[in-house]
């Protein structure tokens, strides 16, 4: 260590500088740490088969076996493939709502209410205006579920930055009064006297609904998924907006120092990362389920969560996750009929995936061959 | 409302409040003694669900209500030190990792408990204080299980362990300043791991007191999110134990506030009544918590990753 704290630090700072400036300049890609990117992650999937392969033998069936089912049931076919993208596109959405608030450095995972707020309204707009044409339909569903799904999680941003509310409680909180809204909207005032075993809203005409392209069962929901972590990915990585956020998730005492808008900042950015499930909660009503019910509730708000770690909060690597978690889920059934697992088996998997990758956490940087050389 | 409907509503929203508050009051207990340590753990919603399948099946397979207790606490003793592990790697986000084992131990608790929604298990025995009385009513909600009372014991024992002990001297030691603790000798390592593994086994015991008492049963619903409302009511109890009792008593009640009223013919707004404990948490959070200061009691080390 230097003798004196802050002169020193400012020296060793700039010789860091100095010492990595030519590196960047000369050796072109700094392949060691983006190697470090993949392998980790790739160590983690492996790890994690690993670890469930002993469970699923510890419960009596064969591993190879389950994994061969699960590669079958998620992209064995072009039919279980449509399925799988077919989950995919909600957990996108809903891996948004952690992933970018976590650039803040806020833990958010008040996903599910989300979606199921965003679901709920956007149903109670495409109803009252029914008779319109299909694409304003949608337009009206799509608005107001960001709208309802973006203020949603705005409240959690609001408590954090003005009251200094845990948000990652109050988030959790919030999924449940959520769902108590829903159950409570669907069981009187927007209840359908015709949904018996089910309390159910209206349903939206079948014609206002979306469509799936060609004769496939993938629907814009895909769509809607891809372009806004396209967006996401933009606007955090490239935009001023976004190095404003990454400011704030790095270190909020500089970035208050520095003159941001930090209460703004945090109620804006938690607005787009709330908007996205309330979107996927519309594209749930609009493209699967034509009324809203409890079927809203359906566990990807939690999925989500994970893919949001999966990813390492990176938008892009959200679609992929997505890609790869929707596969998961889609392997469910074939667990239970081709295995007699239950279809919880699925959860104890994402779980031990969960587990390794935050273990994997702590992994970056202990491994001499992932340091760039400095010359 | 009746003279005799608001009476029902009173006396039901008091069997809730000692019959659904246990299990508040041994996560909460739990909750506290854990962050006391100055980690989270956000897991013990899973940990009440290992608790509840793990005591739920155990009882069924020996016949013993008391066995399967045994086994909910040991089963909070192992997830306990998985999470107690995890959230001590450097790097490592404690609220992370509790959510982890939100999805971890809920998943193992369906899986493994599949089999046994079906079967009756033995249940717990209730002790009857309200034989005098010819109220059926009065008389089921005065039946009140021992784990109530071994709950309240275990409070008060812990604050005397945090106050007049060596070890809750260093407990607390570990939660407001590791490094100080460090340089005293004291390992923070194994301090924060017993402490966690402790606080999981008591919501492993709450766990296994909602399948073998009340309400009795083991169904994947049986928690509902009591684990994650303990978090906020160490908020609000100012992580001291006693005070976690009396919230405990509090959500408790609240939470039979809404089949209370539906029982008495109040029916509007029956499910969002249901969601009262919830909304009850987020308001006493908004009321208790501030920005500027520091909660009194709050450990220092608490969600600073240290």
């Amino acid at each position: 260590m230097e003798p004196n704290g802050a002169e020193g630090d400012a020296a060793h700072l700039a010789s860091v500088a100095l010492a990595e400036a030519p590196a960047r300049r000369f050796s072109g890609i700094r392949w060691r740490s983006k190697l470090e990117s993949v392998v980790i992650p790739l160590g983690v999937i492996i790890v994690s088969m690993i670890l469930f392969g002993i469970f699923v033998a510890w419960q009596g069936a064969e591993p190879l076996a389950v994994f061969a089912s699960i590669k079958k049931g998620a992209f064995g076919s072009w039919f279980s493939f449509q399925n799988t993208l077919v989950r995919a596109a909600p957990l996108m959405l809903c891996a948004l709502c952690t992933a970018i608030p976590l650039r803040l450095g806020l833990v958010v995972i008040g996903n599910e209410g989300a979606l199921v707020i965003g679901g709920l309204c956007a149903t109670a707009a495409g109803l009252q205006c029914q008779d319109a044409s299909a694409s304003t339909v949608h337009i009206v569903m799509a608005a107001t579920g960001m709208f309802a799904g973006g203020l949603w999680i705005m409240i959690v941003g609001a408590l954090k930055q003005y009251r200094g509310v845990n948000e990652t409680i109050s988030s959790l909180l919030l999924n449940y009064v959520a769902i108590a809204v829903l159950n409570q909207a669907v069981n009187s005032w927007m209840k359908d006297p015709d949904s018996l075993n089910k309390p159910s809203s209206f349903p939206i005409p079948d014609e206002k609904m979306f469509q799936p392209f060609g004769d496939t069962q993938i629907h814009w929901g895909l769509v809607f998924g891809i372009i806004y972590c396209l967006c996401a990915w933009f606007l955090i990585q490239k935009t001023t907006f976004g190095f404003q956020i990454r400011t704030v998730g790095a270190n909020v005492r500089a970035a208050r120092l520095a003159g941001l808008a930090v209460g703004p900042l945090t109620l804006l950015t938690c607005f787009i990362a709330g908007a996205a499930p309330g979107l996927a909660g519309m594209v749930e009503v609009a493209a699967v389920q034509g009324r809203a019910n409890e079927s809203l509730n359906a566990w990807y708000g939690y999925s989500g969560i994970l893919v949001a770690f999966l990813a390492r909060q990176n938008a892009l690597a959200c679609i992929f996750m997505s890609v790869l978690l929707g596969g998961l889920l889609a392997s469910g059934g074939i667990l239970q009929r081709a295995h007699h697992l239950p279809d919880a088996t699925i959860v104890v998997f994402q779980g031990i995936v969960f587990l390794t990758i935050l273990y994997s956490e702590s992994l970056y940087g202990r491994f001499k061959f992932f340091q760039e050389a400095r010359e | 409302m009746s003279g005799g409907a608001l009476w029902s509503v009173a006396l039901a929203v008091f069997a809730g409040a000692i019959r659904g508050g246990t299990p508040f009051l041994f996560v909460s207990a739990g909750e506290c003694l854990t962050e006391k340590s100055g980690k989270i753990n956000l897991g013990l919603e899973g940990v009440l669900l290992m608790g509840a399948m793990s005591g739920y099946a155990i009882s069924y397979k020996t016949g013993s209500p008391w066995v399967g207790l045994l086994a909910a606490g040991g089963a909070g003793l192992v997830l306990g030190f998985i999470h107690a592990w995890l959230a001590q790697q450097p790097k490592v986000n404690d609220i992370a990792a509790g959510i982890a084992m939100i999805i971890f131990g809920s998943g193992l608790a369906f899986f493994l408990g599949k089999p046994f929604i079906q079967p009756l298990a033995p249940q717990l025995p209730g002790w009857e204080f309200g034989a005098w009385s010819s109220n059926p009513a009065a008389r089921s909600a005065l039946r009140i299980c021992p784990l109530f009372f071994v709950g309240v014991f275990v409070v008060f024992a812990m604050n005397w362990f945090f106050n007049a002990t060596r070890w809750g001297l260093f407990v607390r030691a570990v939660g407001d300043k590791p490094d100080a603790a460090r340089a005293m000798g004291i390992s923070v390592w194994g301090v924060r791991t017993l402490s966690i593994m402790a606080g999981s086994c008591l919501a492993g015991v709450g766990g296994a007191y909602l399948s073998l008492f009340y309400p009795g049963s083991w169904t994947e619903r049986v928690s509902g999110g009591q684990g994650m409302i303990a978090v906020a009511l160490v908020i609000f109890g100012h992580w001291n134990p006693v005070q976690c009792l009396w919230a405990s008593l509090l959500f408790g009640g609240a939470q039979a506030l809404g089949p209370a009223l539906q029982s008495v013919g109040v029916s509007s707004y029956y499910y969002l009544f249901n969601a009262s404990p919830y909304i009850l948490t987020l308001l006493v959070m908004i009321v208790t918590c501030s920005t500027r200061k520091q909660l009194a009691g709050q450990p220092g080390a608490l969600g600073t990753g240290q």
